[in-house]
């Protein structure tokens, strides 16, 4: 009688792509070393934008500028300096969260060996990322209420704004995180993407009053529009806003998948 | 079925070829040894396990799926304990292990959490952020990490490469307690004492793949006989019974500052002289025969 051959029993278990469990569990890490360190970063992400605020809103308003474009410098200044604060506590972070992670701590070797894969990893990162970022975009809005800017009802859309934006500026510092050799070339990245990023966002001055090249600049910048969307949401929206909106939501799934392919990249050999 | 199925697996990094050819078949319930040298391809086949390295070619299945594309599901059922330490150092052990339970998808996270705190010995620590634990601490709460989900099968990367003598000894008692439970372990190391305390067989892989396997007194056999003779002398004197021993047909390795002639008990008389120290072959023996390497 011949052997029977040997069947292989049929594999117990499918798993699909982007499972809420494998985001859900790479974000419970970084909320538990949120927990250890959250003092430091929540002070730094305050102040900062509060001392730009503070130097520009007030220093200004007090001496040069009195009024843009009808409303008081400072309210001008406050509904525009979210979009820093958003963009300091969403690209750096997943620039050099990233790459720490990577290079020197292999946080992200023992996650792979988990069921876990690179889409959910970057996803479940920038998530956390815009999560905070949308917080800390909220606090210029919130100190500019005590220098005179009434609360409107488009506000409450200004952490959903931000929120969408730092999405696609953390997909930005992961994907430079993937691509840069040395620590050291986040210089780079800082001085060529996300200083001029910052300073041609209209937060500061109205971009119409720049040169027509930097003005259709700006107009690709994803900082600029959602400048004009929190001043939407103080001062009335106009309909450009939802062109406006759907280009920071481009932005972030563009940024997204340019993360995950360069992580892949980098990840798996 | 094997836990672990690899055939002609290959893997090259530009022009380096790590994985050559790699033929591997883990039953289930044992502890398979991967003694190699450094850069024998071990870590490479670990990563191939993982899902974070693809092979260029060849077949692997691991608990019956086969990977790259069924990697996902395979990794929820095997633990991996890597060579460098990779634990949250700021966060504390429970939420070391708990962040773990969670991404393996463990429906009862507290009870996996204490389970392995006590696999850990680390219950009374449970508190504490990582980096006030002692070195041994901090291994074995990275072995209770790759266990917290109760795998089937747990690969074990250089488990205690860079431990001193007694922590060791701590995580060897640890992995004799999970082979006693009927877990696979696939453990690579190029410790010889690591290899055959705890292996029940032995794959000696070199240049990216097996070159010998069997049970550690099985390959002594094979390949070094019963006895070995170590001879400690003066340069000259050494390479002179190397060339006598070599030309009697013996084999001879480079021991330190001596040879050992491998198989002694087979030689004829004169060849291996009277001041010789000579022991029982070990497994030493053969991994120096079969990689030309020294071994740890």
């Amino acid at each position: 009688m011949s052997a029977q051959p040997e069947t292989a029993p049929a594999p117990r278990r499918t798993m699909r792509r982007l499972e809420p469990a494998a985001i859900a569990g790479v974000m419970s890490r970084e909320v538990a070393n949120f927990r250890t360190y959250w003092r430091g970063t929540t002070f730094s992400s305050i102040l900062e934008p509060l001392v730009y605020l503070l130097a520009f809103g007030l220093g200004l308003s007090a001496t040069l500028v009195d009024e843009v474009e009808g409303v008081p410098y400072i309210q001008f200044v406050g509904t525009g300096m979210v979009a820093t604060a958003v963009i300091f506590s969403s690209a750096l972070p997943a620039m050099f969260g990233t790459f720490v992670k990577h290079r020197f701590q292999n946080t992200y070797e023992a996650i792979l060996a988990a069921p876990v894969d690179v889409e959910e990893l970057v996803s479940a990162e920038m998530l956390w990322i815009a999560t905070r970022s949308a917080v800390y975009g909220c606090v210029p809005l919130v100190v500019t209420f005590f220098w005179g800017l009434d609360p409107a009802w488009g506000m409450l859309l200004v952490p959903f704004f931000a929120f969408v934006t730092a999405l696609g500026f953390a997909g930005f510092g992961v994907a430079m995180a993937a691509t840069v050799a040395k620590i050291d070339q986040f210089n780079y990245v800082t001085a060529l993407f996300v200083t001029p990023l910052f300073l041609v966002a209209g937060t500061f001055f109205p971009i119409d009053g720049l040169p027509q090249f930097f003005q259709v600049i700006a107009q690709a910048n994803p900082l600029h529009q959602l400048v004009e969307l929190v001043r939407g949401g103080a001062f009335g929206f106009e309909w450009a806003d939802l062109g406006r909106f759907a280009f920071l939501v481009a932005f972030a799934v563009a940024t997204w998948r340019i993360a995950i392919r360069q992580m892949q990249k980098r990840l798996i050999d | 079925m094997g836990a672990i199925e690899l055939k002609g697996v290959v893997k090259r990094f530009g022009p380096i070829t790590a994985v050559n050819g790699l033929d591997l078949d883990v039953p289930e319930g044992i502890c398979l040894g991967l003694l190699g040298p450094n850069g024998a391809g071990k870590s490479t086949t670990m990563r191939l396990l993982t899902g974070q390295a693809i092979a260029d070619e060849g077949q692997l299945r691991v608990l019956g799926y086969e990977l790259p594309a069924q990697s996902k599901p395979a990794r929820s059922e095997m633990g991996v304990v890597p060579q460098l330490d990779n634990l949250d150092v700021d966060v504390t052990v429970e939420d070391n292990l708990a962040v773990y339970a969670r991404l393996y998808r463990v429906k009862d996270v507290a009870s996996a959490v204490d389970r392995a705190l006590d696999l850990a010995r680390l219950r009374e620590r449970r508190r504490d952020a990582v980096d006030k634990l002692s070195g041994g601490m901090r291994r074995r709460l990275l072995l209770a990490r790759g266990l917290v989900h109760e795998p089937k099968l747990i690969l074990l990367d250089e488990p205690t490469v860079g431990l001193d003598p007694q922590i060791r000894t701590e995580l060897w008692t640890l992995i004799g307690a999970l082979k006693s439970r009927g877990t696979t372990i696939l453990m690579s190391t190029h410790y010889i004492e690591e290899a055959e305390r705890l292996a029940d067989e032995v794959a000696v892989m070199h240049q990216g793949r097996i070159i010998s396997r069997g049970h550690p007194a099985k390959l002594i056999a094979e390949h070094a006989g019963t006895h070995t003779a170590e001879v400690y002398a003066a340069p000259e004197r050494l390479t002179e019974l190397r060339a006598d021993a070599e030309a009697a047909g013996l084999r001879v390795r480079p021991a330190g500052p001596a040879i050992a002639i491998v198989g002694s008990e087979a030689a004829a008389e004169g060849v291996v002289p009277t001041d010789a120290v000579v022991r029982a072959a070990t497994l030493e023996d053969v991994f120096v025969l079969l990689t030309g390497e020294e071994a740890e």
